[in-house]
């Protein structure tokens, strides 16, 4: 007995000979509730979720508004008028920032008319000259992280702009600028607020972690139903998606200035104000631009998948050229969204870790150097377009702006290549997906999809009492009960199945690589920069190249997958590796271990809580890639979920699958933080 | 005698007790104070009945163990914390009765404090640190740049005035600290163990540096520290608490020589007695049939530096007070004593 209760193994191994047991006694057609639960008033949460949020928009606080152009009061709900209004703000900003880039008429008219427009043709928004934006992104380059930002900058905008994806690429840059600072005020002034009224941050907490293992795809869901579709729609989703992140910075942030910096201010006679403005968030400038540096990440992978819900830009194209199967321009596409995500990332990072200038002794023309450079760029770029613009008056005007179809392409080259790689190799990729699919990728579904509810909620719930105890059986057990309550135990089970799958390969492959490259300090490097650049890249880009050379099938789908969800589980092996103290490696090389000893006996048992979480991370880009996936066509959850998109009434269906999903996520989560968080303390490396 | 001038700094019976249950305690018992039940309780005490009284231009060092409540008493003073019960007055007004305005007012006129960490803000310069204080009371920036510059000049880090923190040394970010604590000057200055983090060379070159800012200034202190030879170094009073109460309040000398506790003594063992007491503290009646030395020493001459000179001379040394007047004589048999002899058996006059 107390052998028992010293060792987890022996009660993990008990646990799964009584769970396999379970499995093997009840009967599909006999098990009743403990088979699968049968339907119970709970499958109409769905539709409660639904009326509920109509009863909002249609019924809730009814008000009169007077529509002065029909001279008509009509009837409205302050819900409607809001989100109207909401939806007029953004995508005016939107369309703002998006014609001072390309050029347009509409945020004229909206201060004037159609007919005003017609008559004066001066009023027309010129677009941005592309050199000067070229330009203006080469200096804010220079200016943030010294040259070598600056060239990757400047060419990655000259590249954008000579492949003729000017347009696209500056609707989705215009989407980013506007739902950016909106984010960051957003996340900024809630966790301002958090960080000073205990109570709410109890409440908020919670709501951040749901909020953070909801797939992407149902934020998109509500969001259409309050606002409908089209860049405004995408914005909101957007926010509400890129929020989270920079709430949790900011709190961190402010939580890490230290006491005596905060007493020191208060001693200073700061006002509360004062206080936080002067004191704790520049103080806390380093940990709140990094949030900034997450949200400019979350933005751009959300623009992408907003797309669904008619956001224009890269996103849209790349959506279209998927669908109808044009790889090559999807290959390009993928390539821009990868560089504005580099780029955008690197820009923001270099901010986050630049010091503040000082510049008070500077005579005016050294402190703007870099404003008036580029002034002066843009008066001179706009000379040249001009001049350009009468030279060839009935021709394209290559120093003002590229259409899409006047670029470079290697669209050619691309679909040269698929297809060359098609006919060469269909037979072997095929022979491949066949014996996958035959013989692991269904064994493995059905073996799934024949555990019982009873079984399973008994693994779950057994798993967590041995890791967490009470506590964290019952939390576990709640959140996958919840799933079981639903109609869709079977499609979590196959979201499982796939997760489990992606992880496991995904796993093996990450920790080898991580392992191998935590042996010499060159190869770290070299494959941290890999994970980060990598890990920038919106994961709706990892299924391009799939497509492209597997086609559509779930493998591509898992492969996708696991292209994505071994980042993680790579770099939390290397960064843990290298986290082991130098000082008790070096006592094992005093007690006369050689390298693979050392390797197994030290370092890995010091470095394995890191590589949990590594692996905790790993299951969620599993999971959020697998609904991804259901773009691709599979048949779980996510496939749900995108269809919920295009029902009627899919509202509420789509929040409580999008909640299932976040709970599978929690769930593991929970485990894992909980087990190594135990592991640190018992290694006394917390 | 006219009235004694009114006290800058009064702390009448001050307790901090920390612990959710320590208010409900209090109510329960009506405000009356027993510390055992409070510590059954699961509360722990920060400050425990503290009671003394700081005049104009005295340093106050506050000095005892880790944990043994003096930043927690230096910040009821400065009112960083709520302070359990008791009073604290200054400069006669009742500081705990104070609203959030007036204590914003003190701060940003009477109070400067200096931390143990420095508690520097990372992004703004030497200057801008300095002028923080000014800035935020509202000054013009040009009148706060140019005060913080004098700042600057005075703890002698000219030149240095547009680095950042991160490029300044240790004793070099303390001065930024004092200077900003100084720049609105302060009438009270309340300073942390503002040298702890500093290794021993650079904390006696700061303690001389403060030496010679406070005979400049003349400011009112309340210093905090854990090293006794640093409290003798700077103190007018001593004050040493343990487990949150002051268990002795007294000049240096008196602490070395009758220490009040154990706890007092353990302190005091290690100290060299020639450096703390002076002439008047060990000196013996004179005798004016008596023959005496044609050397005299002053009373408030510190032994160490007179030892030399009387233990050469044949006759006693006779002591001078300010006027001249010979008060006492030294015998180089006292002298020896306070030397090599065992602590317990000195001859002591307070
Ligand atoms: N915010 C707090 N909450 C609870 N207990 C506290 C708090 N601040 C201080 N204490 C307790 O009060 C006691 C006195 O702490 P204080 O910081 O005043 O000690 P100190 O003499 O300044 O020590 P040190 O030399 O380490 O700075 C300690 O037991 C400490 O644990
Ligand atoms: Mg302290």
């Amino acid at each position: 007995m107390h052998y028992f209760t010293e060792h987890k193994w022996i009660q993990f191994a008990a646990l799964f000979a009584v769970f396999f047991v379970l499995v093997m006694a009840i009967d599909p057609a006999t098990g009743g509730n403990f088979w699968r639960l049968q339907e119970t008033s709970f499958w109409l949460l769905p539709d409660v979720v639904n009326d509920g949020l109509k009863f909002l928009i249609d019924d809730w606080w009814v008000v009169e508004t007077y529509d002065a152009e029909l001279d008509l009061t009509e009837e409205s709900t302050m819900m409607k008028e809001f989100t109207r209004g909401l939806s007029g703000v953004l995508l005016f900003s939107i369309n703002l920032i998006r014609e001072l880039l390309l050029g347009g008429v509409k945020t004229v008219v909206a201060f004037t008319s159609w007919d005003f427009i017609s008559e004066h043709e001066w009023a027309r928004i010129p677009a941005l000259p592309w050199p000067a934006v070229a330009a203006g992104t080469f200096l804010l380059g220079h200016y943030l992280g010294g040259r070598n930002l600056a060239i990757l900058a400047g060419t990655s905008t000259i590249y954008i702009a000579v492949f003729g994806q000017w347009t696209p690429a500056m609707q989705t840059l215009s989407f980013v600028l506007v739902t950016v600072p909106l984010s960051v005020f957003l996340g900024l002034t809630l966790g301002v607020i958090a960080f000073k009224n205990k109570t709410f941050e109890s409440i908020l907490a919670p709501l951040l972690n749901v909020a953070q293992s909801m797939p992407h795809f149902s934020y998109l869901i509500p969001v259409v139903v309050f606002f409908g579709i089209g860049d405004h729609a995408g914005a909101v989703s957007t926010i509400i998606f890129a929020t989270p992140p920079m709430i949790r910075l900011t709190i961190l942030g402010l939580k890490k200035v230290s006491p005596e910096v905060l007493e020191a201010g208060m001693m200073s006679g700061c006002n509360p104000r004062q206080l936080m403005f002067r004191v704790l968030i520049p103080t806390a400038r380093h940990d709140i631009l990094i949030g900034v540096n997450q949200v400019i990440m979350q933005c751009l992978a959300m623009a992408v998948i907003a797309s669904f819900i008619g956001a224009k830009g890269l996103g849209y194209d790349l959506l279209v050229s998927l669908n109808m199967l044009k790889i090559g321009q999807a290959l390009e596409l993928g390539v821009s969204i990868v560089l504005i995500a580099v780029v955008l990332d690197k820009l923001s990072l270099a901010w986050a870790n630049k010091q503040v200038d000082y510049f008070a002794n500077l005579p005016f023309h050294l402190r703007n150097k870099y404003s008036l450079t580029f002034l002066g760029i843009l008066i001179f770029t706009s000379v040249i377009a001009y001049v350009a613009s009468m030279f060839f008056p009935d021709k394209a005007n290559y120093l003002y702006f590229i259409h899409e179809s006047q670029g470079l392409t290697t669209e050619k080259f691309w679909d040269f290549i698929v297809d060359w790689i098609i006919t060469n190799t269909y037979h072997s990729v095929q022979s491949f997906n066949f014996f996958m699919t035959t013989s692991i990728l269904m064994p493995m579904k059905e073996a799934y999809l024949s555990m019982p509810v009873a079984a399973t909620l008994l693994l779950v719930a057994g798993t967590g009492y041995i890791v967490g105890g009470l506590r964290s059986a019952l939390v576990v057990t709640a959140f996958i009960a919840f799933i079981a309550l639903t109609p869709w135990w079977d499609r979590a089970l196959i979201t499982a199945y796939m997760t489990t799958f992606a992880v496991i390969i995904s796993v093996i492959i990450g920790c080898s690589v991580g392992i191998l490259c935590s042996r010499s300090p060159r190869a770290t490097k070299v494959i941290l920069l890999v994970c980060d650049t990598l890990q920038t890249f919106p994961s709706f880009v990892y299924l391009i190249p799939v497509i492209m050379l597997f086609g559509v099938s779930d493998l591509s789908v898992l492969i996708a997958v696991i292209v994505y969800a071994t980042i993680p589980a790579t770099r939390y092996t290397v960064e843990g590796l290298s986290k082991v103290p130098q000082t008790l490696q070096d006592a094992g090389s005093m007690s006369g271990v050689n390298r693979t000893q050392r390797l197994l006996k030290i370092e890995l048992p010091l470095a394995f809580p890191h590589i949990m979480l590594g692996i905790n991370q790993t299951v969620i880009f599993s999971l959020f890639m697998v609904i991804i996936g259901a773009f691709i066509g599979t048949d779980d959850l996510g496939q749900l979920i995108m269809l919920s998109l295009s029902e009627a009434n899919g509202m509420g269906q789509g929040i409580v699958l999008g909640l299932c999903v976040a709970f599978i996520g929690l769930a593991v989560d929970h485990l894992i933080h909980t087990w190594a968080e135990q592991r640190k303390k018992v290694l006394g490396v917390a | 005698m006219s009235t004694p001038p009114q006290p800058v700094i009064k702390c009448e019976s001050v307790y901090k007790i920390f612990g959710d249950n320590a208010v409900k305690m209090l109510e329960q018992s009506g405000g009356k104070i027993e510390t055992a039940a409070l510590l059954e309780a699961g509360c722990v005490i920060g400050v425990n009945n503290a009671s003394f009284e700081v005049h104009k231009g005295e340093m106050l060092v506050i000095m005892g163990l880790s944990g043994s409540g003096k930043s927690t008493l230096l910040r009821c003073i400065s009112r960083l914390i709520d302070t359990t019960a008791g009073d604290i007055f200054i400069d006669g007004e009742d500081l705990l009765a104070m609203n959030a305005k007036e204590l914003i007012n003190i701060r940003r006129n009477k109070m400067g404090m200096v931390f143990q960490s420095f508690a520097l803000q990372p992004h703004k310069t030497v200057l801008e640190n300095i002028a923080f204080p000014l800035e935020v009371k509202g000054i013009s920036t040009t009148d706060s740049m140019d005060r913080a510059m004098e700042m600057v000049n005075l703890v002698e880090l000219t030149g240095r005035e547009n680095d950042f923190p991160h490029q300044l040394s240790g004793g070099q970010q303390q001065r930024v600290g004092i200077a900003r604590s100084l720049a609105v000057e302060p009438d009270i200055w309340f300073l942390d163990e503002p040298f702890s983090a500093l290794d021993p060379l650079i904390r006696k070159e700061m303690q001389d540096e403060f030496l010679r800012l406070q005979s400049v200034l003349n400011k009112t202190i309340l210093f905090v520290t854990h090293d006794f030879d640093e409290a003798l170094r700077l103190a007018d009073r001593i004050a040493i608490m343990k487990d949150g109460v002051i268990v002795q309040i007294d000049t240096p000398a008196n602490i070395v020589l009758n220490p009040a506790t154990e706890y007092v003594a353990k302190f005091t063992r290690e100290v060299p007695r020639e450096r703390v007491l002076s002439c008047q503290n060990i000196m013996e009646k004179y005798d004016a049939s008596a023959k005496v030395s044609d050397i005299t020493v002053s009373t408030d001459a510190i032994i160490e530096t007179v030892a030399e000179a009387v233990l050469t001379e044949q006759q006693p040394v006779a002591v001078t007070d300010d006027e001249g007047k010979i008060v006492g004589v030294l015998n180089s048999k006292t002298i020896i004593h306070v030397l090599f002899g065992e602590a317990s058996s000195m001859p002591v006059n307070n």
